[in-house]
């Protein structure tokens, strides 16, 4: 990390989510909800490669897990928000553990809970996100918190996992995309584009 | 105190007939057998979790790969498991759970008998049909029928093994 970077430097995250991603199709991918969902929507436009939470807060890196692990020749992205990180810590630990190569966690911190009025999370508290993935055993696990990195958390998310990209973003909106929220649709858009007519375990 | 016996190895077996490749748990006496053969499994995954809801999420996320999936927990676990159910009800998808049940026959532990007693009703009230198994003969074709309603009629399907069926640890 560029010693010269002032640590307090936060991103714009309309700007910072594009430039780390880039080609979103080189992922499957599996989204948290609330203004990360937002963000992704808007990138992906939401495309067949993508599925994206309204809810099951704190479900979305073990969505992402399980995809990985039925998936193993894909790379699998989970965006997530520091809200949605802090509601399943254990799955840090999970994926840790299991340290699947083909998965890559984005997670977008703004210190706030978005959706429900700004209220501070715990990561405005002094609590460390990148130090826990790593104290979990995902030996990849860096902090964004200025646009020069974004080629480096860029082939991260690339690279072999298990990886955590923590991207430090200030307290700004989202950019905006009209996402579907049925579920059913979206799985089995999701399903078909990647599995065609007749998926190994059924239709 | 566990007295491995015969249905636990027929269990394990139909699952993999039906091709479920991935097993995820929070360890419980009672699945001593499945897990320790899928650990020992080289065609399938053995996934140990934190928490049960853990499981849940794995399942919807191995569904949208095209693998089929198992959580198994113990009746404590399925409090845990209430919101992230959220996403398999959504998304209507298929959900195979087997969950050894504590605190009712013959339980010792008072500790276990309000989240045992109310594993059933809770599991229900968030859509997962509950399967019961009371005896060895039953398991296996619990199981079966199980496995069709799951991945066939994309249901959720916790498959109950009752603690008379595993025997009340003693205390």
């Amino acid at each position: 990390m560029n010693k010269q970077i002032k640590p307090e430097a936060v991103l714009d995250r309309r700007e910072a989510i594009p430039h780390i991603v880039g080609d979103h199709k080189d992922f499957l991918i599996v989204c948290g909800l609330a203004g990360t969902a937002q963000d992704i929507a808007d990138l992906t436009k939401e495309s067949a490669n993508s599925f994206i939470f309204g809810g099951a807060m704190g479900g979305a890196l073990m969505t992402g897990f399980g995809l990985a692990l039925a998936q193993p020749n894909r790379q699998v992205l989970v965006a997530a928000g520091d809200g949605d990180v802090l509601m399943s810590l254990g799955s840090l630990a999970t994926i840790g553990a299991h340290a699947p190569k083909n998965l890559a966690i984005l997670c977008v911190d703004n210190e706030l809970y978005g959706e429900t009025g700004n209220q501070r999370t715990h990561t405005g508290m002094g609590v460390d996100l990148r130090a826990i993935a790593e104290g979990s055993g995902i030996k990849c696990a860096m902090e964004i918190r200025h646009a020069s990195q974004f080629g480096e958390a860029a082939r991260a998310l690339r690279g072999v996992g298990p990886v955590f990209v923590l991207v430090k973003v200030d307290g700004g909106p989202s950019r905006r995309h009209p996402r579907s929220w049925d579920a059913v649709d979206r799985k089995l858009i999701f399903r078909r584009a990647l599995l065609g007519d007749n998926p190994p375990d059924g239709k | 105190m566990s007295v491995q016996t015969a249905w636990q190895d027929d269990l394990y077996e139909v699952l993999r007939k039906s091709n479920v490749k991935i097993f995820s748990y929070v360890p419980d006496g009672g699945h001593k057998t499945l897990i320790n053969r899928s650990l020992a499994d080289p065609a399938v995954e053995a996934i140990t979790l934190t928490t049960e809801q853990e499981g849940v999420a794995l399942a919807a996320g191995a569904h949208l790969g095209g693998v089929k999936s198992v959580l198994l927990m113990q009746s404590s676990g399925v409090g845990n498991c209430m919101n992230m159910l959220s996403l398999i009800s959504n998304g209507q998808f298929p959900f195979l759970t087997i969950v050894t049940m504590r605190g009712e026959f013959g339980e010792g532990n008072a500790w276990q008998v309000p989240m045992g007693q109310g594993a059933p009703a809770t599991l229900e009230a968030m859509g997962v049909k509950c399967l019961r198994a009371d005896g060895p003969n039953d398991v296996v074709p619990c199981a079966s029928a199980a496995l069709t309603m799951a991945f066939q009629s994309r249901m959720a399907i916790a498959l109950l093994l009752s603690q008379r069926l595993l025997g009340a640890k003693a205390f």
